[in-house]
């Protein structure tokens, strides 16, 4: 594996001196027609066994598609430093296809770039796409809160002390609903379960997440998953605090195959291979890209050993269930963990209701707060 | 038996996270309490730690052997403070800018010839179990004390012994106070200053070795949160002293459990202002200890930042 980053880095100095000496006589490289460069963007390493390596899988199939220039650069920061990485994408490698995929690329740096690049289409993964932001720019996600609902079917099972861990990055929306779901597929088995969430504050610090992990363990929790960048210190070190584990961004079981219930995986191939054949063949895609487990953008990770008879037949019938559309996580009444109503009575919030997306609370149940 | 613990699981917490994280800070400091107890400051103990931990662990994995990880991560920890020793007895070289140049390099080279051991597991490190009296797992969990830390503790009175008592610690002593006393004595205070450089990277890098092979327990970029600059700051701290350090390396790992512990008890609001516990904690009790006139007391004189 090369790496793109001091060569990259060194040309966007260097050449940005030339480039603006010549004042754009520089021009994009030629490209000949059917052709595509397309730039993936990660916020880490590819091979984290989590969100970036999810990304790199579905980058490695475009990459093996007719026609198509695949460039990555990891390590990318959400700073001035993906604005430049974007620029000499576009300036040096002729890409007109980019993928920034961290959360925190979306606002301000792909707004701010793209208004000056309206040949090039920017497409962000999670980022909530709205009128009147650049035309270039789209977005596009999953309801991977499903994948964290039939994750949490499989917990409700497993749970002897009824109380379930989670250890989470930052309270951000889809943050929460990861929990939220993780708790509700929980409690869809058992009502009396609870859900304990400690927040690491930060998407990727190996110390304090096995600090967080060891601190549920302690609790009593006897399941835990986890959404921050890279699953695999959570994973090992509850498995070695005699913990179930269910997976998240990526398939982890060999991490510790006994102990591996199942996980939400991302399945980006399926997106990435649509948006990429839509742009070779000259079709618009859409601004606001969004879909589940029925039209392939999560998938589950084949159920472990350890998942008992009853709790498989639940977890079948029930991804069916989602498949079939139309599912809600939320079913009114409901009250968050601080007393306050969020859904009245009769109201559900199906996978695709965008309010999902700018979730704020944490149900009854969980034990954590959002700030 | 996993019995609910209640708020026990706090001080518990903050016991186990002492053990567990202070590790990494324990070595890197006693290491550069020998340099800079020579009159040396090596920045560049992150880089070191950061290549230590990625060379401890992809040896662990071709091997089969922690132990030859470690002895691996102390070879490349060696080499990268003999090489800052050695840089730095050129006339006229800045040992502050030298360190930061081999942080940066030891993090880069590190991530580079990391990239194929992130996804494959390594054996680790064995544990003694110190909580065998006990039927609760959770004190069981906090006492898992790894190898590393009780030869870390044993080192931080060998060395305290060894710079009081013995030839060695006596020559370190002089090279780090006064150049021209040393020279006087026949010393050559350069040669002094490599090799203590040189075996404070050694520990860095066994440090670094701790970190992948034992807690967290695996190799990624991200698997150092700034211990190497932090143990750094550890050695003022100290004033020093070896033993010290390994008071210091203690309480900074039990400032760190705490913000986790709290959020399993049910105190979950404001954990940002807990994860700062550490910090806060520093400010703090530097703040109490200094004074007009013993602020830099037990400093070498030769070092940069007292000269």
């Amino acid at each position: 594996m090369t790496s793109f980053l001091t060569r990259r880095r060194f040309l966007s100095t260097t050449a940005g001196l030339a480039g603006a000496a010549t004042l754009g006589g520089l021009g994009r490289p030629a490209r000949a027609s059917g052709e595509l460069t397309v730039g993936f963007i990660y916020v880490g390493p590819r091979d984290d066994y989590g969100y970036n390596q999810a990304h790199a899988e579905g980058a490695a199939v475009v990459k093996a598609m007719e026609g198509v220039t695949v460039i990555e650069e990891e390590n990318v920061a959400e700073t001035q430093d993906v604005q430049q990485t974007m620029e000499s994408m576009i300036n040096f490698d002729g890409a007109t296809l980019l993928f920034p995929t961290s959360f925190g690329y979306f606002d301000p740096h792909i707004l701010k770039v793209a208004p000056n690049n309206p040949d090039v289409r920017f497409e962000h993964c999670g980022g909530l796409w709205s009128a009147g932001m650049p035309a270039n720019v789209g977005s596009y996600f999953g309801y991977i809160g499903m994948g964290q609902y039939l994750n949490g079917i499989a917990a409700g099972h497993a749970t002897k002390s009824k109380k379930i861990g989670f250890v989470a990055a930052k309270p951000i929306p889809q943050v929460l609903l990861n929990i939220n779901s993780f708790l509700l597929g929980a409690r869809s088995v058992d009502p009396t379960i609870e859900c304990q969430v400690i927040f690491t504050g930060e998407w990727s610090m190996a110390v304090k997440e096995a600090e967080a992990t060891n601190a549920l363990a302690d609790a009593g929790a006897d399941v835990i998953t986890c959404h921050v960048d890279g699953p695999k210190v959570v994973m090992e070190t509850a498995a070695a605090r005699d913990c179930f584990i269910c997976g998240y961004h990526a398939n982890q079981s060999v991490l510790a195959p006994e102990k591996y219930l199942t996980g939400a995986e991302w399945n980006w191939a399926t997106v990435y291979t649509d948006m990429v054949k839509k742009t070779m063949a000259g079709e618009p895609i859409d601004n606001f890209v969004r879909g589940g487990l029925a039209e392939g953008f999560i998938k589950m990770s084949p159920l472990g050993p350890a998942v008992s008879d009853a709790a498989r037949a639940q977890f079948e019938d029930t991804k069916a269930r989602i498949m079939s559309g139309g599912f809600a996580v939320i079913n009114g009444p409901m009250k968050d963990n601080a007393g306050n109503v969020v859904a009245t009575e009769g109201q559900a919030f199906e996978e695709s209701d965008v309010a999902l997306e700018s979730m704020g609370y944490l149900v009854e149940g969980v034990i954590g707060s959002t700030s | 038996m996993s019995g609910d613990i209640g708020l026990w699981a706090v001080p518990l917490a903050m016991v186990g996270g002492a053990i567990r994280v202070s590790t990494p800070f324990l070595f890197v400091s006693l290491g550069e309490v020998i340099t800079e107890r020579s009159g040396r400051i090596n920045l560049g103990l992150e880089g070191t730690l950061v290549f230590g931990a990625m060379a401890g662990y992809a040896l662990a994995y071709m091997t089969g052997s922690p132990w030859i990880g470690v002895l691996a991560a102390a070879g490349a920890g060696a080499a990268f403070g003999l090489l800052h020793g050695l840089l730095c007895s050129l006339p006229r070289v800045n040992d502050i800018a030298i360190g930061i140049a081999l942080m940066l390099l030891g993090t880069g080279l590190a991530f580079f010839f990391g990239k194929a051991f992130i996804q494959p597991v390594a054996p680790d490190l064995p544990a003694i179990n110190l909580g065998w009296w006990s039927d609760l797992p959770q004190v069981q969990a906090a006492l898992r004390v790894n190898v590393l830390f009780i030869i870390g503790g044993l080192l931080a009175v060998a060395l305290a012994w060894m710079l009081k008592r013995t030839r060695i610690g006596l020559t370190l002593r002089v090279v780090g106070d006064s150049s021209d006393a040393a020279r006087a004595l026949g010393i050559r205070p350069a040669r002094v200053r490599i090799l203590a450089t040189g075996f404070g990277g050694a520990l860095a890098g066994m440090g670094g070795a701790y970190l992948s092979l034992f807690y967290p327990g695996s190799w990624n970029e991200g698997i150092s949160s700034g211990q190497g600059l932090i143990a750094v700051a550890l050695v003022i701290f100290a004033r020093w002293s070896p033993v010290n350090c390994f008071f210091a390396a203690l309480l900074f790992g039990a400032a760190g459990a705490l913000g986790p512990a709290l959020q399993s008890v049910g105190v979950t609001s404001g954990y940002y202002l807990f994860y700062a516990a550490p910090f806060v904690l520093t400010l703090v009790v530097l703040i109490a200890s200094s004074s007009k006139s013993g602020a830099l007391t037990g400093a070498p004189r030769e070092l940069s930042i007292t000269k």
